[in-house]
């Protein structure tokens, strides 16, 4: 067994995220926070001619919250506010439980935050910087 | 079925038999003493108390009386009419600041709480002061918790009506003097209201003694079932008081432009009444007196003292508070370095140990300590070495299941 509780991705993500720094560049950001746990995320991207071309986040929160924000950036870093938003659409479906074989495949390193589905306490711990990055999008990343 | 104080006492470890349950500040489990007079009160008593003229009602009434007679008793109250029944100590709180707030605070007055208060303790206090244009004033600890007879009598103006503070915190765990402090507010002419909710499980608590004018608790704290707490208020102030809540069961006559109330306490108490969860609480408190608080303090103690000194042996374990066992009554509040709370609880919680993560409601204490959430592990006589040994071993390996080296 390892001696990594949540798995050497997540605990590596935790604690030597690629993009938890400051954004100066960044075009848009949003603030996250999950009132209950006291997570509290900024997610920001920078987006130029329809592409996410760099993002990052601040803030602070439990390792789950953390990793799930470092993972996702790591994702859709490079790829339009579509493919992020589907990208979105596909780790909600794993946190439900109902994802595919092959979509799970697509998620990459974030398929390590599946079993977060059997722990109903931390969903809104994984889901924060996905959230975020929703309503971001919605809004004013939305028109850039 | 005699007692014998241990878990084998509570159904829920056969239930769950590899459960360590180290959150009892939270809510305490069941004696199967209490859960089968629960049931027989439903199976045998039960009628609505106080109304019915037939022989059922009487007795289900009985059932109701006996048990307010028996936290009188426990508390050491003079009369059953300053022991008033109600959900939980949040209620009873609320009770105090709806009924004598609205009664005797007005503007330019002060509310004085303490600083490490629970959010029940502290938001009731909070509306009431905006509602009125009083002012609510914070008395400062210092970094273990402690609150001194100096810092209160500094913090005391002419202007004080109110000293709100619980006996002890559910964060520190700290045994506050309340009598000193009663005594500091009544030659200032200030009243105190004690929040007994982490105190009155774990204590012996004597209303006369500690000089309170408000005590306030929680059954399910206490052994009992959920629903069921209390209020002990001074009879002269609890008289004075307009009630808290209208309807059925707290009056005398009604008539079509008014009504004249119920004598106390039932004045407090509208509505059909919670006489099964009485029952509980009474059976809840026969079970605490016949084990006695001598020994529920002897192992509790003891607990506390070895948990305590193994936490203080692993590197980047903090805990908040004493930095003596003594001080901390069964609860210990900690954080690990590097590590959240959330996955401190997680991780414990993968080994089917119960811990406590967040900011216990008690946020203005979080920002005042400058930690925004903490882990809290608090144990109950029912608990064993072995729970403790099983929190240790976890503790040790946690930083590292979290990817540290160490
Ligand atoms: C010190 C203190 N006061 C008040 C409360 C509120 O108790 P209840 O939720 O039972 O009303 C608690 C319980 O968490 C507490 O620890």
């Amino acid at each position: 067994m390892t001696d990594n509780f949540y798995g050497e991705v997540l605990t590596d993500h935790n604690l030597h995220p690629l993009h938890k720094h400051d954004l100066p560049t960044a075009t848009c950001c949003h603030e996250g926070i999950n009132s209950t746990c006291g997570d509290d995320i900024v997610l920001n991207l920078e987006i130029k001619d329809g592409i996410i071309v760099n993002g990052s986040f601040t803030g602070s929160g439990c390792a789950i919250s953390q990793a799930s924000a470092d993972i996702m950036l790591e994702l859709v870093i490079g790829r339009t506010p579509e493919e992020a938003r589907h990208y979105k659409e596909l780790f909600f479906k794993m946190i439900g439980g109902e994802i595919t074989e092959d979509e799970l495949e697509e998620l990459e390193e974030a398929g390590a935050l599946q079993n977060v589905a059997k722990m109903p306490a931390r969903v809104k711990c994984a889901l924060l910087g996905w959230r975020t990055m929703e309503t971001l999008l919605d809004g004013e990343g939305g028109a850039q | 079925m005699s007692n014998s104080f241990t878990k084998s006492d509570f159904p829920v470890f056969d239930a769950y038999k590899s459960l360590v349950y180290l959150d009892n500040s939270a809510t305490q489990q069941k004696p199967a003493a209490v859960l089968e007079r629960v049931e027989k009160y439903y199976r045998e008593e039960n009628a609505n108390p106080l109304r019915g003229l037939y022989d059922l009602s009487v007795k289900a009434t009985e059932t109701y009386e006996n048990a307010r007679e028996a936290v009188r008793r426990f508390l050491g109250a003079e009369s059953t009419k300053e022991i008033v029944f109600t959900r939980n100590a949040t209620e009873s709180l609320n009770l105090i600041a709806y009924s004598w707030g609205r009664a005797n605070i007005k503007a330019g007055d002060e509310i004085l709480v303490a600083i490490s208060e629970h959010h029940s303790d502290l938001l009731p206090w909070q509306i009431l002061t905006k509602e009125t244009g009083a002012e609510l004033k914070y008395l400062e600890c210092d970094e273990t918790g402690r609150y001194t007879a100096d810092s209160l009598k500094a913090a005391l103006t002419d202007r004080t009506k109110l000293f709100c503070i619980a006996q002890i915190s559910n964060v520190f765990g700290r045994l506050n003097p309340i009598k000193v402090f009663a005594d500091i507010c009544h030659a200032n002419g200030t009243l105190i209201v004690c929040d007994g909710a982490q105190s009155v499980p774990h204590t012996a608590v004597d209303v006369k003694s500690l000089g309170v004018d408000f005590l306030v608790f929680s059954g399910h704290k206490m052994l009992a079932p959920m629903g069921i707490g209390g209020l002990y208020g001074r009879k002269e102030l609890l008289e004075k008081m307009p009630p808290f809540l209208y309807g059925g069961e707290m009056i005398d006559t009604v008539t079509r432009c008014g009504a004249t109330y119920a004598e106390l306490p039932h004045k407090f108490e509208a509505g059909t009444v919670n006489a099964g969860g009485a029952a509980g609480l009474h059976a809840a408190i026969d079970y605490i007196t016949e084990l006695g608080f001598d020994e529920i303090e002897r192992r509790e103690n003891e607990l506390t003292a070895l948990a305590f000194s193994e936490m203080k042996k692993i590197p980047h374990v903090n805990i908040i508070g004493a930095d003596d066992a003594d001080d901390h009554h069964g609860i210990l509040t900690f954080t690990v370095d590097g590590v959240h709370p959330h996955d401190i609880a997680a991780i414990f919680d993968a080994e089917n140990i119960a811990i406590r993560a967040g900011h216990h409601c008690a946020q203005p204490l979080h920002q005042f300590l400058q930690t925004p959430s903490t882990a809290r592990m608090s144990l109950a006589f029912y608990n064993d070495e072995e729970d403790i040994q099983r929190f240790i071993g976890v503790l040790r390996t946690l930083r590292r299941k979290m990817g540290y080296d160490g």
